[in-house]
């Protein structure tokens, strides 16, 4: 909110240190943002002194004028009848922001070129009159900034006020919190309302039809009110805080809302059908053209105010056109009400319509203080629009909101706090923003807080206002005691550090992407249909179409961030992401979150360099990572198997992998599918693995035991097969660990060779056995014999032969 | 016997003193210690002496031995210190065979430097689900459906009850519907916000912190606070608490601290205020216990929390938050 501080000196005395008094308010809990002169604007109209004046060639009522602002001169077309030579005006330049309009640009005005605009007081925001420019005193010097000339200066402070705080939407409201940092008083407006002849319960009526919406409605008359501009005063002063100044009456409505903090509405009393007001709900479905000119649709939970036929207003929101003062409006029926705070947001939210009035309703306004703004509004028009008032008011009011009172021990107080604050210090901060205390007996303080601070409602909320008025800086800096005890973290943690650990050791970097991806992100995957991934959980409200459902996989985001790395040119990616997937339980339930890892690695294995021709990367080399990591993390018998389809819809078919162990898949590995690469606008191949880390935390060993080392020597012997090329070499590995020879310690291929004299649909498979027992050193026949034994039931079992 | 055993010394002596490379004093040292070296030949030669010579004559070759084994080692090591030969050398200025290291993203090294201060503090790490139910984001916060509290965090719906959670706090009623205190933990994780713009992007980081014991005070928050910013800056960052709103604390307090950039003095990244606000915190609202079944006669609690992304833009000068996640390779590299 913006607060003038000359408007506010009219409340409370203002210290000449302004920066001082923003640090004490952002102490105090009203933040104040930024610091500024409302009349920055003018740094850039400068003092001009007219020079010389030509007619506009082809416009009568124009001229065209050369005007010295200091050291140069500018050409400017002029409409002011009132120009002449050597006269001394404002001259804004181009890219002043005009306080009623748009910025200022150079601009060519019937064919002719103008560089700047003379202004009149009311163009520059200095006054009313319109007719003509404004002529400035003859001493000044052209050039001169004109807020430096005429020596305006008002600082604005924007403050930052947080939802609790509706008591300080207002000036005086603020007034109060200086007051209470400078131990002052703040000197309320007096309000004095002339006796008037008729009584208003002769010619109007409130009918509160709905009182949990509205607890209190308050009315008063004026007639016989010219409707126009407002003087000066009272459109500087809402001009000061960023309003715009309408007609007098509607001012007098936005200038005692900002001065109260209680919202008022002006109708037009003889539009009002039945000269009445009903306040009920709205008909569902029913339509309302709102002040601002647009059909607004209603339902039934809304607060209208009625008159005796029809809605004329959103409670608390927005009047409507058909009741709206105009130029002929003689009758004036001023609103001041308390709505119920939960109605009103309702409304607002609905009809995602947010104004003034609703900001305040909404956080709750003063429910004591209705009638004197209403009855400060009366007295304001009457002073702007003339005009008599119709004694009395309406003051409905079947739902008084009670006053709250407030036990208080000090010992509460000062356990939660950490302070030793007296009874007396507490009572006396209390009292300094207007709280009414009793000291009881047993060190107990019985609070009652003011009407407007609704806010205030639990001993806790009397202690936030003695710590912030003694200032948290006041409060001693101490440590907790507590048992030093610790607990142990949980396994998913550690194996999650564990493996970004590990994955940057093999190279990769991490990223992190957004949780939501596109809709189409399963389709551009190709899941199969009754895949559990494509469940999926849809955000009702997104960003972007790119954002619109939680992720459930990893890889969109992967090949997402490869396509922009290899965009800024960066070519080799290692790239790895941890992070939750979301399997739809349906809209109304929390999704199933998974967390997983996934890596991509595209471009080469080895760069090019000194030692080496660059070399690009394979399936190998993104299984060899996933064969490190799950090492790393010693998870024993990993399995890699062909993919299915079901699977892997996303990866090559024959180039991908499932990865498991024991009977617990972990996911896959692979090489990105062609149709998927196309997908996601990428040509350059890339391999990738996406496993699930809940499943790795499942048979991750939970502790670990050493065994013995070998105290015998090995001995290897090699075997080389030729079998059908379709034999998977695992197979074959498998053949040998599940005969469990006692003394087959490692076995591992070292060559597969096809074509040149191996047979079209043979391969040479090499293999090499280390053998060791840890009883003894094994002696050569005794490793020959056994060889041998592997090798012939091999032969049997795989229908091979050796090389020739 | 031809030579004495001061003979045979003083030949290899001379013999060392001329040797050039390791291959020469290796040769020596065979010639002379190995096990058919003239000292060898010479200490067999002992046994045919008279038996009362033997003694005094072993004691003195084996001295001998000993003294030669040492002047061996030195000639060595002398040649070791000696400048290598113009051609038996390789060019060490060439790169080595390359081996990638990876990197760990930003937001993950500062999550890791946030919850490693605090485990030292004794805080255990909890987490919670992304998606949460309206009651754990809001309601059990003391954040009522229809309450202007709601605007402070623009909200992702999935449906009218489930939300994509707007801060961590969820995990805090969480664990203390599981937990009975005294307890200390904090939670990191992803949060989502319907929000992107230079200084805001929908998903985020926060780590939340929980304390709740008997006898815990608004001093004791301000105490671990401080030491937190401490040493995740360093001791001469000054912080000041202001007081603040949100709902599930009271009294609540934001937490400046001093403009890391320009110590004070009022710079562009703390809009000339001189401070820059990192953490939102304070005691923990009786309405939030009153949920959760703790008995506010008994135990008080602090909260705080913290947006990983502004502390991580702080520590290492990032000017954008967008640059998090567009995860280019030349930005990640740098960490």
């Amino acid at each position: 909110m913006k607060v003038s501080l000359s408007w506010l000196s009219a409340y409370v005395r203002i210290p000449e240190d302004v920066s001082r008094l923003a640090d004490a308010l952002t102490m105090a809990g009203l933040e104040v943002e930024a610091v500024s002169d409302r009349y920055d604007y003018l740094n850039t109209v400068v003092v001009s002194r007219i020079v010389k004046i030509d007619p506009h060639p082809q416009a009568e009522n124009l001229t065209y004028c050369r005007a010295d602002i200091g050291g140069r001169t500018i050409s400017v077309v002029c409409g002011a009848p009132n120009v002449r030579e050597n006269m001394l005006v404002p001259a804004a330049l181009p890219g002043t922001l005009l306080p009623h309009g748009a910025a200022l640009e150079k601009s060519v005005i019937r064919g002719l070129q103008s560089e700047g605009m003379l202004c009149s007081e009311f163009e520059i925001g200095l006054g009313s009159d319109k007719n003509g420019i404004m002529q400035l005193d003859d001493a000044l010097t052209p050039g001169t900034r004109l807020n430096q000339a005429l020596a305006l200066t008002d600082t604005v402070f924007e403050v930052s006020i947080t939802p609790n705080r509706p008591d300080c939407l207002s000036m005086i409201g603020i007034a109060r919190e200086i007051a209470a940092i400078q131990r002052a008083r703040v000197v309320y407006p007096e309000i004095k309302l002339p006796a008037g002849r008729k009584n208003i319960t002769e010619l109007s009526s409130v009918t509160i039809d709905a009182p949990e919406h509205c607890p209190r409605y308050a009315a008063g008359l004026l007639e016989n009110i010219s409707v126009g501009p407002s003087p000066f005063w009272l459109q500087d002063r809402l001009l000061s805080v960023g309003l715009r100044p309408i007609n007098n009456i509607v001012d007098v409505t936005n200038f005692v809302m900002m001065e109260t903090g209680q919202p008022l509405h002006a109708f037009d009393f003889d539009r009002l059908a039945g000269n009445r007001i009903v306040v009920r709900t709205a008909a569902d479905g029913e339509a309302f053209a709102t002040l601002d000119g647009k059909d607004r649709l209603l339902s039934a939970d809304m607060l209208m105010i009625c008159d005796g036929e029809k809605p004329v207003a959103i409670a608390g929101v927005m009047g409507g056109l058909n009741s709206e003062i105009e130029t002929a409006t003689r009758r004036v029926l001023i609103e001041s009400a308390y709505f119920s705070p939960v109605s009103i947001r309702r409304t607002s939210k609905k009809l995602g319509l947010s104004t003034d009035a609703s900001h305040r309703f909404e956080r709750g306004v003063d429910p004591a203080g209705t009638v004197t703004a209403l009855k400060r509004a009366a007295q304001l028009m009457l002073e702007v629009g003339g005009g008599a008032l119709v004694s009395g008011i309406l003051d409905e009011h079947p739902a008084p909101v009670a006053s709250k009172s407030i036990q208080l021990k000090v010992k509460d107080a000062n356990r939660i706090l950490g302070t030793r604050l007296t009874q007396n210090k507490m009572a006396a901060l209390l009292e300094s923003i207007e709280f009414k205390v009793e000291k009881q007996q047993s060190a107990t303080l019985q609070v009652t807080p003011p009407s407007f601070r609704v806010d205030v409602e639990r001993p806790e909320d009397l202690m936030e206002e003695i710590a912030r008025l003694a200032g948290y800086h006041t409060i001693p800096t101490t440590f907790p005691l507590v048992p030093a005890e610790a607990k142990r973290a949980s396994s998913i943690l550690a194996l999650r550090d564990l493996v970004k650990t590990l994955m940057t050791g093999l190279g990769f970097r991490e990223i992190i992407t957004y949780s939501f991806v596109a809709q189409d992100s399963g389709n551009r995957l190709n899941l199969p249909p009754e895949d559990p991934r494509r469940s999926l959980l849809n955000i009702l409200n997104p960003l972007t179409d790119d954002q619109a459902v939680m992720r459930t996989s990893l890889i969109p985001g992967l090949l997402n961030t490869l396509h922009r790395n290899l965009a800024q040119q960066n070519r080799n990616i290692k790239q790895f992401e941890i992070g939750k997937i979301f399997i739809s339980n349906g809209q109304e339930n929390l999704p199933r979150e998974i967390e997983m890892l996934a890596g991509l690695w595209a471009g080469s294995r080895i760069d090019l360099s000194w030692h080496a021709k660059e070399a690009e990367c394979d399936f190998y080399d993104i299984k060899g990572v996933v064969e490190a990591l799950l090492s790393g993390i010693q998870i024993p018998q990993i399995k890699f198997t062909q993919a299915n389809f079901e699977a892997a819809s996303y990866l090559r078919p024959g180039y991908c992998a499932q990865v498991s162990c024991g009977d617990q898949a972990l996911g896959v590995v692979g090489e990105i599918s062609p149709r998927i690469l196309g997908n996601f606008d990428l040509k350059q191949k890339a391999f990738v693995f996406e496993l699930s880390l809940n499943a790795i935390a499942a048979v991750a060993p939970q502790s670990k035991q050493a065994g013995p080392l070998p105290k015998f020597p090995a001995t290897t012997r090699d075997i080389t097969l030729i079998v059908d090329r379709h034999i998977e070499a695992e197979r074959i590995l498998a053949s040998i660990r599940r005969a469990d020879e006692e003394w087959v310690e490692n076995l591992f291929i070292f060559d597969i060779f096809t074509g040149n004299l191996i047979p079209a649909d043979k391969k040479s498979v090499s293999l090499r056995i280390v053998y060791r027992s840890d009883q003894k050193t094994l002696e050569d026949e005794t490793v020959n014999q056994l060889h041998k034994s592997i090798t012939d039931r091999l032969l049997k079992e795989f229908g091979g032969t050796l090389p020739a | 016997m031809d030579q004495s055993i001061e003979q045979i010394y003083n030949a290899a002596r001379t013999e060392l003193a001329a040797a050039s490379t390791h291959d020469h004093v290796k040769d020596i040292s065979v010639r002379y210690l190995g096990r058919k070296g003239l000292v060898t030949q010479f200490l067999r030669t002992i046994s045919t002496l008279p038996p009362e010579d033997r003694p005094a004559a072993g004691k003195k070759a084996n001295e001998i031995k000993l003294k030669l084994d040492a002047c061996i080692q030195e000639a060595l090591l002398a040649l070791d210190s000696k400048r290598p030969d113009q051609d038996d050398r390789i060019d060490v200025s060439l790169p080595g065979r390359p081996v990638s290291i990876g990197s760990l993203h930003p937001i993950t090294q500062v999550t890791r430097q946030i919850c490693d201060i605090f485990t030292r503090l004794g805080f255990e790490i909890a987490e919670g689900p992304e998606v949460e139910s309206d009651y754990y984001n809001f309601e059990a916060l003391n954040i009522p459906k229809n309450h202007p509290a709601r605007d402070m965090q623009d909200t992702f719906y999935i449906s009218e009850n489930i939300v994509l959670r707007t801060h961590t706090s969820p995990i805090q009623v969480r664990y203390m519907e599981a937990h009975k205190p005294p307890l200390r933990i904090v939670a990191p994780g992803k949060v989502y916000r319907c929000d992107s713009d230079l200084t805001h992007t929908p998903m985020f980081h926060q780590v939340e912190g929980l304390m709740v014991a008997e006898g815990v005070t608004f001093g004791d928050l301000k105490g671990i606070l401080t030491t937190f910013v401490h040493q995740m800056f360093d001791d001469r960052t000054a912080l000041r608490f202001r007081p603040s709103f949100f709902p599930f604390t009271e009294p609540s307090a934001e937490v400046d601290i001093l403009c890391v950039i320009c110590r004070g003095k009022g710079c562009r990244v703390c809009s000339l205020t001189g401070w820059l606000e990192v953490l939102g915190s304070g005691m923990v609202h009786p309405a939030v216990f009153e949920n959760v079944g703790y008995d506010t006669t008994r135990y008080t609690g602090f909260a705080f929390g913290m947006g990983v992304e502004r502390l991580t833009m702080l520590k290492y000068g990032i000017d954008d938050i967008r640059k998090f996640y567009e995860n280019d390779f030349r930005f990640l590299r740098q960490f």
